[in-house]
Formats: C-alpha cells, sequence, structure tokens
C-alpha cells in the first residue's frame, strides 16, 4: 500500500490541474493519478512531414482508433456522435482547439428563463472570478467589449483573422448579425514562458509551438513547483469506501499492470463526463450497490455532447486554407433563446479556416467536389486554399436516456469495463441543427461562396463530454451538491464536465476550469468542516 | 506522358509482401490510385501510383491496413480475380461502378492514396506549398482593421437578461 496523501485526484486534465494548482495553497499533500504519460511537444505532429496522416494516427481524436497505451475503450456504437478525447497529462486540451467562450449568464438559469431542464444551483457572477483566473493562468487572447457578454478583461490581443475572417466578418455585417474575435487559449504573444502563436494551424494536434495553453504546459507546470505530486500511468479502476460511507482511497493499476491502493482523505474526480461515471459505476459495493455516489440513479445518465453541425464554401479568391489556428472569430446571434424558431436555447457558431492538401482532397472526393481520374487535378486546385465556412455548437438538453453504462463485455488492457455510450439527438437539437445550418449557408453565399457542403451532426465531434454526474442541491435528482462535493460521499469531490446541469451552446473548457477552481475554492474555505 | 521529375520526398523501395501487404493487394492499390488521381503533364505532377509514392503508401498504412485489405480483395473479387488484369478502360468502369453502388468502402482508399500523394515534394511544390513540416517556421496570417467590427459595436449589448 502507497504512503496515505491529503487529496487524491483522478485525472490530470483540464480540470485536474486546475484543482491541484489551487489546492496547492493549503499545503497539504496532493497527488494526482494519470493514466497517460506527459506528452512531448517535440514529436507533435507539426513538426514531420507527415503532419496530416499522424492527425488520423497516434494524434487522432478518437480513442478507439488511436488506441495508444494510455487510451480505454469506448463502445459508442449506439451514438450518432463518436466520442472524441485524449488521455495523458493535460487530456483533452492537448487535442482541443483552444476556442475559450465563457458561458453566458442565462445559461445557468435555463428553467426559470426558457422552462427546459433545470437552473443551476450557482450562477454565473458566482464563477465570474473563477473564469478571468482561469483565463490569466491559461494565457487567452481576446478582444475586450464583445456586446454578447457582460464586461470582462482581455489577458491579450486577439489571434489574427486573416483573409477568412475579414471576408465573413464583412457577410455578417452586411447581415447584420453578431460576430467577434474569439476568446482564444492560445498566445497572441509572449506569455508565462510561453511562444506566441505562429499560425502552425496544428491546434487540434498538439501545439510544438506551445502557445496554445494545454494545462501540462500552464496549471502543471506552477503545481509541480508548489509540490504537488503527478504520477503518470496510474490508471484507477475503483474508488473504496469504509463503513462510515468515506471515500478511503483509489484501486489503480501502474505501469506494471499491478492494482495498488491509494489511500487519501479526499478524492477529487476529475475525469471527463464518460471517465468518472465509468469509475463511480465501477466502484458499485455492498454499501453503494449502484455505483458509488449514486443514490439519485442519475451517474452516467444525461450525457450531453454539443451536437456539432457543419457548413462549408468554396470562393474564387485565395484564403488563409491551412495557415493560421483553428479558431479565431464567432458568432453569438443565435445564442439565445427566440419563440419563433420553434426550439429552446440557441448555438453558436465558430468560423473555421480550410484544410491541408490531405484533407481537401480527402473531403472533396467525399462531398463530391473533386472527382476521380483527369479532372482531380483542376478540382482540387479550386478548392485549395479557396474553403472556409463554420461549425455549429448547439446546447445539447439533458435526457436520461442519453448516457453511459458499464459494457459488460468490452474492458480496457487493465480488465477495468470499458464504457457505453447511449445517445440519440433529441427533437429540440435537431431543429437546432436544422436552424444553424440554413443560418450558415446564408452566411456563407452572403460571402459569395459557392460548392457549399453540410453535414449534421458532425459524428466524430463528441468532444464535449458533460452532464452525467449534475451538480444540484437535491440529493434525490444529482450527484454532487452546489459546491462540488458528492452528496452520498462525503470527502468525494467532482470538478469534471459531468457535473454540468446543462450544456450551455460553447465549448466547455473555460467553464470546466472555472468550476474545478471554485469547488476548490469551496474546499479551501470549508477545510475546518468539510466532511460535515 | 512527361512532366518534370523532381527528388521524391522518399526514393523508391522494393515492395516485398512483408511491407504490410500481399503483392497482389498493392498490384490492386496501384492500380486504384492510378485511376483516382492519374498524372498530369499540365500540372507537372506525376499520378498516384507512380513508385515513390506507392512504396510511400504501403509503408504507412498503419491504423487502415485491415479495413484497405479487405477492400482490395473485395475490389479483386469484383473484377473477376485481379483488377489490374483488366484492361484499363475496364478497370474504370469496373471503379466507377462501384463507387456509385458503394462509394463509402471506397473512403479508405481516398484517404491512403491522399494522405500520400499530397506530401510528396513534387505534388506540393506544384500547388504552392513548401516541402516542409509546419514547425517551427509556421505561417503568416494578418491581422486586420478591428473597426470593421464597429457595426456590431454601435448595436449595443445582446446579453440576455438573466
Amino acid at each position: 500500500m502507497n504512503e496515505p496523501v491529503d487529496v487524491l485526484i483522478i485525472g490530470g486534465g483540464a480540470s485536474g490541474a486546475a484543482v491541484a494548482w489551487s489546492l496547492a495553497d493549503t499545503r497539504m499533500r496532493i497527488l494526482c493519478l494519470e493514466q497517460g504519460g506527459w506528452p512531448n511537444s517535440a514529436q507533435y505532429p507539426s513538426t514531420g512531414r507527415d503532419w496530416e496522416s499522424r492527425q488520423v494516427e497516434d494524434y487522432a481524436i478518437s480513442p478507439n482508433r488511436r488506441a495508444s497505451a494510455a487510451d480505454y475503450p469506448i463502445n459508442d456504437n449506439n451514438s450518432p456522435i463518436k466520442i472524441a478525447n485524449f488521455n495523458g497529462v493535460g487530456g483533452g486540451t492537448v487535442l482541443y482547439a483552444g476556442h475559450f467562450p465563457r458561458m453566458h449568464p442565462s445559461d445557468f438559469r435555463v428553467r426559470t428563463l426558457d422552462g427546459v431542464a433545470d437552473d443551476w444551483p450557482i450562477d454565473y457572477a458566482t464563477l465570474e472570478p473563477f473564469y478571468a483566473a482561469n483565463d490569466r493562468m491559461m494565457g487567452v487572447a481576446s478582444l475586450a467589449g464583445d456586446p454578447a457578454y457582460p464586461a470582462k478583461d482581455s489577458v491579450m490581443p486577439p489571434l489574427p483573422l486573416g483573409s477568412t475572417g475579414e471576408l465573413m466578418g464583412k457577410a455578417m455585417n452586411e447581415l447584420g448579425w453578431h460576430w467577434w474575435p474569439s476568446d482564444s487559449a492560445i498566445t497572441s504573444r509572449d506569455y508565462e514562458g510561453r511562444a506566441p502563436c505562429i499560425n502552425l494551424g496544428h491546434c487540434g494536434h498538439g501545439c510544438a509551438q506551445g502557445a496554445k495553453a494545454s494545462t501540462d504546459i500552464t496549471y502543471w507546470q506552477e503545481a509541480l513547483r508548489n509540490r504537488v505530486e503527478l504520477r503518470t500511468g496510474c490508471r484507477v479502476s475503483r474508488i473504496e469506501t469504509n463503513d462510515d460511507r468515506m471515500a478511503t482511497g483509489a484501486w489503480y493499476f501502474d505501469r506494471d499492470g499491478q492494482e495498488v491502493f491509494q489511500p487519501a482523505e479526499i478524492v477529487v474526480m476529475a475525469c471527463n463526463g464518460i471517465g468518472t461515471p465509468r469509475i463511480l459505476l465501477n466502484s458499485a459495493s455492498e454499501r453503494f450497490p449502484d455505483g458509488l455516489a449514486n443514490s439519485s440513479g442519475q451517474v452516467g445518465c444525461n450525457l450531453m455532447f454539443h451536437p456539432y453541425a457543419l457548413v462549408r464554401g468554396r470562393f474564387d479568391k485565395p484564403l488563409d486554407g491551412y495557415r493560421g489556428s483553428r479558431v479565431f472569430m464567432w458568432s453569438m446571434e443565435f445564442y439565445e433563446t427566440d419563440p419563433a424558431r420553434g426550439y429552446k436555447r440557441g448555438y453558436c457558431y465558430q468560423f473555421t479556416r480550410g484544410f491541408g492538401p490531405v484533407m481537401t482532397s480527402v473531403s472533396g472526393m467525399a462531398d463530391g467536389l473533386i472527382p476521380w481520374g483527369e479532372g482531380h487535378h483542376d478540382a482540387f486546385r479550386k478548392l485549395f486554399d479557396h474553403q472556409a465556412g463554420m461549425v455549429s455548437i448547439c446546447e445539447d438538453l439533458p435526457e436520461e436516456i442519453n448516457r453511459v453504462t458499464l459494457d459488460p463485455v468490452l474492458k480496457d488492457g487493465n480488465g477495468i469495463a470499458a464504457p457505453k455510450i447511449t445517445y440519440r439527438v433529441g427533437e429540440n437539437t435537431q431543429k437546432m441543427l436544422d436552424h444553424s445550418v440554413a443560418r450558415g449557408t446564408e452566411i456563407l453565399l452572403k460571402a459569395g461562396a459557392s460548392d457549399i457542403v453540410t453535414r449534421s451532426p458532425l459524428s466524430y465531434a463528441g468532444w464535449h463530454l458533460l452532464g452525467t454526474a449534475k451538480m444540484g442541491k437535491d440529493p434525490k435528482t444529482s450527484v454532487v451538491n452546489e459546491w462540488g462535493r458528492a452528496h452520498d460521499v462525503k470527502n468525494l469531490f467532482i470538478v469534471d464536465g459531468s457535473v454540468f446541469v446543462t450544456s450551455g451552446g460553447v465549448n466547455p473548457t473555460s467553464t470546466i476550469q472555472a468550476i474545478a477552481l471554485y469547488v476548490a475554492d469551496q474546499i479551501k474555505a470549508r477545510l475546518h468542516d468539510l466532511f460535515d | 506522358m512527361t512532366f518534370s521529375i523532381e527528388t521524391p520526398m522518399t526514393e523508391p523501395q522494393p515492395i516485398s509482401p512483408s511491407d504490410q501487404l500481399t503483392l497482389a493487394e498493392v498490384d490492386c492499390l496501384r492500380c486504384i490510385a492510378g485511376h483516382m488521381i492519374p498524372a498530369s503533364a499540365r500540372h507537372g505532377v506525376p499520378g498516384a501510383d507512380d513508385p515513390g509514392i506507392i512504396a510511400d503508401m504501403v509503408r504507412s498504412l498503419d491504423r487502415d491496413r485491415a479495413e484497405l485489405q479487405r477492400v482490395l480483395r473485395m475490389i479483386d473479387e469484383f473484377a473477376g480475380g485481379r483488377l489490374s488484369a483488366l484492361a484499363p478502360a475496364e478497370q474504370r468502369d469496373l471503379l466507377a461502378r462501384h463507387r456509385k453502388d458503394g462509394a463509402a468502402t471506397l473512403a479508405v482508399i481516398e484517404a491512403v492514396v491522399s494522405r500520400a500523394y499530397y506530401r510528396d515534394d513534387r505534388v506540393l511544390k506544384s500547388i504552392g506549398m513548401e516541402p516542409r513540416p509546419p514547425f517551427p517556421a509556421g505561417y503568416p496570417v494578418e491581422q486586420i482593421d478591428l473597426t470593421l467590427l464597429d457595426p456590431v459595436r454601435q448595436r449595443g449589448s445582446i446579453v440576455r437578461e438573466a
């Protein structure tokens, strides 16, 4: 058995890193167990000639395709949206695009405002200082003054919008619709030892420049200096409890495949909206027969993804193409509920540049825009560096039937039951997707596009894993309380996207980390009676 | 047919059955690649059936090997034994029919061929790309005149009261 620690954090990604950094103030002995290893930026795809190939090989977004030693399989056959993640120090932030919008104030009041789902037990004002602290820690490039948000400070200037942003901005102005440079977790200037973005265009597969804020190069560097221990290659299988219904630590498999027990006074789950319910369900025992912290029956339920729709068109003049960050501009025009649209809630647009040559060829053939044979070369040259568009990020409402369970057959390399996803796109979300495709097409036509292609929902876009251990005041209907502590286990906390009550219509990492910092702050403020 | 020959990214290497595919499968893949992306004298580029590109393709199948083998065998069966044994016009017609009936099954071949073809030096230069990794040089992208946002600013706040 290992030496006991005060705080055991499970997962070294976006939220685990943030909570580790914040709790380091307390001088408690803090240990994080991470199933993957440290990323090596010198080996990221953009460092080699085979960069586009490796984006679908060892840096593929699907853990089932990547299938590295750090990955666990996920049965997502029963979902039109396939899971994307990364297992290693930094977690999903290693592969995310760095699009960093906050949720909007209305997102926390959806029952009150729109009669759907539930209100959150916390509000935007509660999270605002943690959003701001997180922006500074991650190094967010933005332009102050976005009329779609309450006032917020800018840490550094926004990333360049390029010819694509100019084209789209003009079209949006003609339509009279909102647009703004995106808040991006990518440095636009030297910042805290990180070099500025050089427009590699590789944000989604590891940033060799170190400009994109993955937590291996942000929070973890600070946390390690503050004596937090991060143990890699350690896959947690289950949480152990005692007769007092308290967590006593976690069992994990080390690099040699040996199962080891790690005792702890406090356990913090930071494994994302699939990994966390997987471990909780796998921790079923005589004391907790339906899984740990699951007296409500809500663990694993209410899985929300943010279904994406894609709209892309061809333009006569050359644009930025594969150059530049994947995130640079958003629109919140259709974010809030408008009864005339026939659905509740809304979505944001994240504008996109073009592809590299391989993806131009592959998608062009798939879309019927590039033929086989003699016509291939001319058609390719018409598309390459001439495409742009957007994706819509649609708010997914919670539904109990969309869930994570344990697969009865599939197991990972350590014999731990794999997660099984059951998900379907809800009627409200489908209407929202359809609306976003129609408006997106309108934008591209206004900008002068032809050969417009659409995909809805995007299949390989299950990035945002939310809602499977929801936050709430009522133990009968939620898994954790309003400050992240499990209702059933008073020394168990959850800080990842599992606790989202609703999804909002924006990329969630900024909010996930703000919640992690908020929960850490609550733990620090309540240390004297934390388990009461 | 002639086109400008420059040094390929990788010198062609002999292909053997131990290189992930059987000789028959390589034969079928080469045949399909040539029909998918033929050489172009006008653009000064080789076809995807160029020996150097095929060698690179076969060496780097990685996670697609099993699916690719399944599809190649299916196409050979569809051709009555060996696609490459048919006359070029028959090959083209057969592949066109197959694409029409089951385009999705050919997606893996399109991906494998594109990944090798569009990293060949000759091809990259012809489409205006420097044959180099993105890092460490990066690329220029210009900031625009942000007064383009003035109409958005003038519209005022759109934050919903909550």
